[in-house]
């Protein structure tokens, strides 16, 4: 199977395969230490996501999501997202799973600063990052020319399963892509990471094109707060998603991230925290998951063998384990076998 | 007998409601874990069938399927035969993960409890894909486990359904449809589309250039630290084409035969339509196969494989 037959084949499995089946793979997987229950901000009665704004620095805000799976309880907003008032506008950080979310954060934002929304910033291309572009047709929507192809690829196969997987909290949710590409100059092809700095009224960003979460990872960091929005390279207390990684290119931009010294860091899942707790936290999944797939792809495990082989109660802890976990085996197993196996020859 | 079908139908009261809520009721009972009580029931042993009926047992729609699922009983008439008596049974165990991440790529582990007796044929069959039987595997040397992955359609039980040798099955005529089988299952969800999509190699045309590549390897586990001395794990390239894509006829892996180094016959794989693109299968030995294994096979256009893995 080519890295493009994982892509393909996921087409349709990519966020979607998901919680259904969540106290299945909990017998599955046997239940490990139990994740504190906490009930979920949203109302499912009200379809209202009950969205709040908290400041984290002066004019810059985090609208924190439920540390969870995608689940109709908590409308799938298992995001966090962001805003900062510029001076000239408002940047929003992502725009959350669904026209609805879309249409709460707007209202939320006019709530909480006078400046008018100036434009939306995308971090990568999975479907909570963008499905709100409904309440922000009237703004610039950017992205990595990357990013906004994953988006154009893969958008319907994700409208899809987003109403199949959070049911009435996806009404009237289609997909407005980014129009406009976060112009990367000067990169080397093949690089790694490239950054460069973006100011937009009184305030200056620091930018991050890095890779490996997804093929193109973009982190920002406000220069003033130190506020670092990280997007999906970094997971706090909860599995990392992987339909799109890959692992060594995810281990080397979290090595870029870690020399950027960050102070607050917002997770796109998971708490906003100070330091190096998230970023370290992920790299210890990343770097167990290398050694232990690469370990039972060479011992010639099966894939159920390796969804049922022991996993260290750390991250059995975190949010997601029991349904993120079997997507990681589906995800990525695939290409440690391909290795244990050899080249197909005649 | 009778004590074990009476424990079954209470287990299978709990987890289903009526008949017209199959599909939520067996996802619901999958949930809730429900289908681990009628699994205990499986270990009781539940006959069903053409037995069932002769015993006078109250007829139950689902023939005792313990996922209640409505085109069991066609499906065991028309794959395992008419007069086939079928015995749900945990000791035939079916692995796979609950939901498909991948619709493509469903893993799934067959492995058969050896106290059943001498296995001559596993068949695995999915009730709601459009092409129902996935592959007939026959252990001839080999022990009684494969694993594969294969393409899900949508949210169905996987089965497994064991024949015996006569000589393991007290009680039941072998052979001719006639025979005894031994089924066990697994409930995997699925948000759909597995059959209906192209693959791969098969969308960006780079099928033809990797037909019949095979890549491989024999392990051998440390003693004891397996049920088994050696396990060939082996991957065939084959665009598995199901024939359901507009224009694209069904293109599928066949036969497979495994042989050690003598020529030995160890194994022997029929193949059928939903089985992934690229197949990856394991066969598991009691004991390792002297000089190797030479794969030899075929496809439905007669495409030959021929490969050897040490």
């Amino acid at each position: 199977m080519s890295a493009a037959g994982v892509r393909l084949g996921l087409r349709c499995g990519v966020v979607l395969g998901l919680t259904l089946a969540l106290a299945l793979a909990m017998t599955l997987l046997r239940a490990g230490p139990a994740q504190a229950q906490v009930a979920p901000r949203a109302n499912q009665a009200t379809l209202d996501y009950r969205l709040q704004a908290r400041s984290l620095a002066p004019n810059v805000w985090v609208v924190e999501g439920d540390n969870d799976d995608f689940h109709p309880k908590n409308g799938c907003n298992i995001i966090n997202t962001g805003f900062i008032a510029t001076g000239a506008g408002v940047l929003v950080v992502n725009t959350g799973p669904s026209r609805l979310y879309g249409e709460q954060l707007r209202a939320l934002i006019s709530r909480t600063t006078r400046e008018p929304v100036a434009q939306v910033l995308h971090l990568n291309l999975h479907p909570d990052y963008f499905l709100g572009n409904q309440a922000f047709v009237d703004v610039p929507r950017v992205a990595t020319a990357a990013t906004r192809d994953g988006i154009a690829r893969e958008s319907s196969a994700y409208e899809t399963n987003l109403y199949r997987l959070c049911g009435d909290w996806m009404k009237g949710t289609a997909t407005v892509a980014p129009d406009r590409t976060f112009e990367v100059s000067g990169a080397p092809a093949g690089a790694a990471s490239v950054s460069g700095r973006l100011r937009m009224g009184a305030r200056e960003f620091d930018w991050h094109v890095l890779a490996g979460h997804t093929d193109s990872d973009l982190v920002l960091v406000d220069r003033e707060s130190g506020v670092a929005f990280v997007g999906g390279l970094v997971f706090h207390q909860r599995v990392p998603t992987t339909p799109h990684a890959r692992v060594p290119q995810w281990l080397a931009a979290l090595e870029v991230l870690e020399k950027l010294g960050l102070r607050t860091v917002v997770p796109s899942h998971g708490p906003v925290h100070e330091g190096t707790a998230g970023l370290a936290g992920t790299r210890r999944f990343l770097q167990w998951l290398d050694a232990s797939f690469g370990r039972h792809a060479a011992e010639g495990l099966d894939m159920n063998e390796v969804l049922r082989a022991p996993v260290p109660d750390e991250f059995r802890r975190w949010a997601a384990f029991s349904s993120e976990y079997v997507r990681n085996i589906a995800h990525l197993y695939p290409f440690y076998e391909r290795k244990a196996l050899g080249e197909p020859r005649r | 007998m009778q004590q074990g079908l009476a424990v079954g139908h209470e287990a299978m009261n709990t987890a289903g409601g009526s008949v017209d809520e199959l599909s939520n009721a067996t996802r619901e009972a999958g949930r809730r874990g429900l289908l681990r009580v009628a699994g205990a029931a499986f270990a009781a042993g539940l006959v069903t069938g053409g037995g069932a009926r002769a015993q006078g047992i109250a007829a139950d729609p689902f023939e005792g399927d313990p996922y209640k699922s409505h085109p069991w009983p066609d499906m065991r008439r028309e794959f395992l035969g008419r007069a086939a008596r079928v015995v749900f049974d945990a000791r035939v165990q079916v692995q796979g993960p609950s939901f498909a991440e991948d619709p493509m790529n469903v893993p799934i582990s067959v492995r058969v409890d050896p106290a059943l007796g001498k296995v001559e044929e596993i068949v695995v069959l999915v009730d709601r894909n459009p092409i129902r039987k996935v592959l007939s595997y026959e252990p001839v040397l080999a022990l009684p486990a494969v694993a594969f992955r294969f393409k899900l359609e949508q949210a169905s039980p996987v089965r497994a359904a064991v024949r015996l040798a006569a000589a393991g099955a007290s009680g039941g005529a072998s052979g001719g449809g006639t025979g005894r089988w031994v089924v066990g299952g697994a409930w995997v969800d699925s948000a759909g589309g597995g059959c209906t999509v192209s693959g791969a190699t098969r969308k960006d045309g780079s099928w033809a250039k990797t037909l019949g590549d095979v890549s491989g390897k024999l392990f051998t586990p440390a003693p004891g630290q397996a049920a088994y001395a050696a396990r060939l794990r082996v991957k065939v390239m084959h665009p598995m084409d199901t024939g359901l894509v507009a224009g694209i006829p069904a293109f599928y892996l066949n036969r497979l035969s495994l042989r050690d180094g003598d020529d030995r016959e160890l194994a022997r794989l029929q193949g059928f339509e939903p089985l992934s693109e690229n197949p990856v299968f394991s066969f598991d030995f009691g004991e390792a196969p002297k000089g190797g294994v030479h794969i030899v096979g075929s496809d439905n256009n007669g495409n030959r494989i021929r490969s050897r893995v040490q």
